[in-house]
């Protein structure tokens, strides 16, 4: 499978979660899903929040880091369960939250990238694909 | 993923679980533990709860529906069955029973675990509901983060020149240094607090910087246990950042509204302990809110059962608030609620609710707790 990929490869930790392939939805902006999200619509509701009134439904999220507070570890399986959520989220640095919250939704999730800011290694559109056990990512650029 | 080569015995586990973040898989998920035999479902330790989403005895008057209670009420039966205790508060460490130093604990709620870490010395990372989930059943945690000492040394420098006051000017103080910081793996250090702060102060400062900076421990020199000195904790290799007037300017400045007509004024995030209690009734005392103003306070269980026996209770509903038990406003269905009531500008002296609101469609403003007052009688915000 991974012979067949063309995209740059980006190393990272070991994650969490299987491979998953998807669309990137980027900003060097933090998140948690309470204080970021409408999860009824599916949407970036905090208006001060890089992706303000962007649908996150299927994407893979790049982010900065984890915001705020412990809500989001039950939130991303709540999301899951109805079906607007996204498909995995990577970070430059996930915290326990996050961690946690990725693991009961079933959610991919991996950090610490070797190449550096991951928020600038990857754009909004490009094709990524996450091997958490590996800790790598392969990503096609938006042609 | 954070390569924990052990677990830890722990002595506490204490879950945030509001219906909202639950939903009704959520419910699910705990219901299904509770189906288990009775000898395969109880905690194994003293097991605790951060705040409900509805108070059961006041629910529909602040727009609440009977689906969102009776989710409350399958999630609070499904805990019972598991002998977890519904204390349903984030202030346990005033209220319930404060951790020790170097007790290993799994707190969930920011604010528990940033101000168990910090004051109290105490080991605990945020722990979401699952993992204190899984924390109380078997009494052990993970050993990493924060369980470790070289997760516990300070890794940026602050110098304040400027004590705060009140309370908001500590969640201020606390605000601008958790954005600063800015990460969960970061551990701000302070100096220049030369008076040790009450533990009103120190929640409210703590649950702020958790809040904008998902920051899990800070040390206070010569004030908080683990950093009696710079050197303790590492300090004096870093480099300094001075808080100056500007930065906590800056910050309220997100957070003005000075003039404008204000839907509701909110005091929780954290709950109010008694003292709180005590100083919104003094507050309150001979005045009436304005018709157009509703005024939501949210505190403990037990601290309500206290501050009805002394009449705090009274004066605050004399004038026209209604006294929650066991919520917190932004755990409670804020969006719907805020629909419900027709809430857009919302003001609270709390400098951690003001930074999670903006999302659930409020025009969140930040005052002190005497002007939250004296805006709920004006119907303006004053600031």
């Amino acid at each position: 499978m991974t012979a067949t990929l063309v995209g740059r490869e980006l190393k990272c930790h070991v994650g969490i979660g299987g491979v998953v392939t998807g669309e990137a939805l980027v900003a060097s902006d933090n998140f948690s899903a309470r204080y970021d999200l409408d999860r009824i619509k599916g949407i970036f509701s905090r208006p001060q929040h890089a992706l303000a009134g962007q649908s996150y439904d299927g994407k893979i999220l790049v982010m900065n880091t984890a915001k705020g507070g412990v809500a989001t570890a039950w939130m991303l399986y709540e999301m899951k369960a109805r079906g607007i959520v996204p498909k995995a989220i990577l970070f430059n640095a996930a915290n326990t939250i996050l961690a946690q919250g990725a693991a009961l939704a079933g959610l991919a999730m991996c950090d610490r990238f070797e190449e550096g800011d991951v928020t600038t290694l990857i754009k909004t559109g490009d094709t990524v694909t996450i091997y958490p056990d590996e800790g790598r990512v392969v990503v096609e650029e938006k042609g | 993923m954070f390569d924990a080569e052990d677990m830890v015995t722990v002595s506490q586990a204490h879950m945030m679980a509001d219906p909202e973040s639950l939903g009704d898989a959520g419910v699910a998920f705990v219901e299904a533990f509770a189906d288990l035999p009775v000898d395969q479902r109880r905690v194994a330790i003293p097991m605790i709860t951060d705040p409900r989403g509805v108070d059961l005895s006041c629910y529909e008057p602040i727009g609440q529906t009977e689906e969102m209670a009776n989710l409350e009420r399958r999630f609070i039966a499904a805990c019972q069955a598991l002998g977890i205790m519904m204390t349903d508060t984030c202030v346990n460490y005033q209220t319930i029973m404060p951790p020790v130093f170097g007790d290993h604990v799994a707190y969930g709620d920011t604010g528990v675990v940033i101000y168990s870490n910090s004051v109290c010395g105490a080991r605990s990372n945020f722990e979401g509901g699952p993992s204190a989930l899984a924390a109380g059943l078997t009494g052990r945690t993970p050993r990493y983060g924060l369980h470790l000492d070289e997760h516990r040394d300070g890794t940026c420098r602050f110098i304040v020149r400027e004590r705060p006051v009140g309370l908001t000017d500590w969640g201020v103080l606390g605000a601008v240094i958790g954005r600063l910081a800015g990460s969960y793996w970061r551990i701000p250090v302070i100096e220049g607090i030369e008076h040790t702060p009450t533990s009103d102060q120190m929640k409210h400062f703590g649950a702020a910087m958790a809040s904008h900076g998902s920051t899990p421990m800070f040390h206070m020199v010569a004030i908080t246990p683990e950093a009696p000195t710079l050197a303790a904790v590492g300090g004096e290799e870093l480099a300094a950042r001075e808080i100056t007037a500007a930065d906590l300017d800056a910050l309220r400045s997100d957070f003005g509204g000075a003039g404008s007509k204000v839907d509701v004024v909110v005091f929780a995030a954290p709950q109010l302990s008694i003292v709180e209690m005590r100083d919104v009734a003094t507050l309150c005392q001979g005045r009436r809110r304005h018709p157009d103003t509703d005024v939501i306070v949210c505190t403990s269980p037990t601290v309500y059962a206290d501050s009805e026996r002394m009449g705090f209770n009274a004066t605050i509903e004399a004038f026209g608030g209604r006294v929650l038990r066991g919520t917190c406003f932004y755990q409670q269905y804020a969006r719907e609620i805020g629909e419900a009531n027709g809430w857009t500008r919302l003001l609270s002296n709390s400098a951690k609710i003001v930074n999670i609101l903006g999302g659930y469609g409020y025009k969140p403003a930040l005052a002190s707790m005497a002007d939250c007052i004296a805006s709920a009688v004006a119907g303006e915000v004053i600031q």
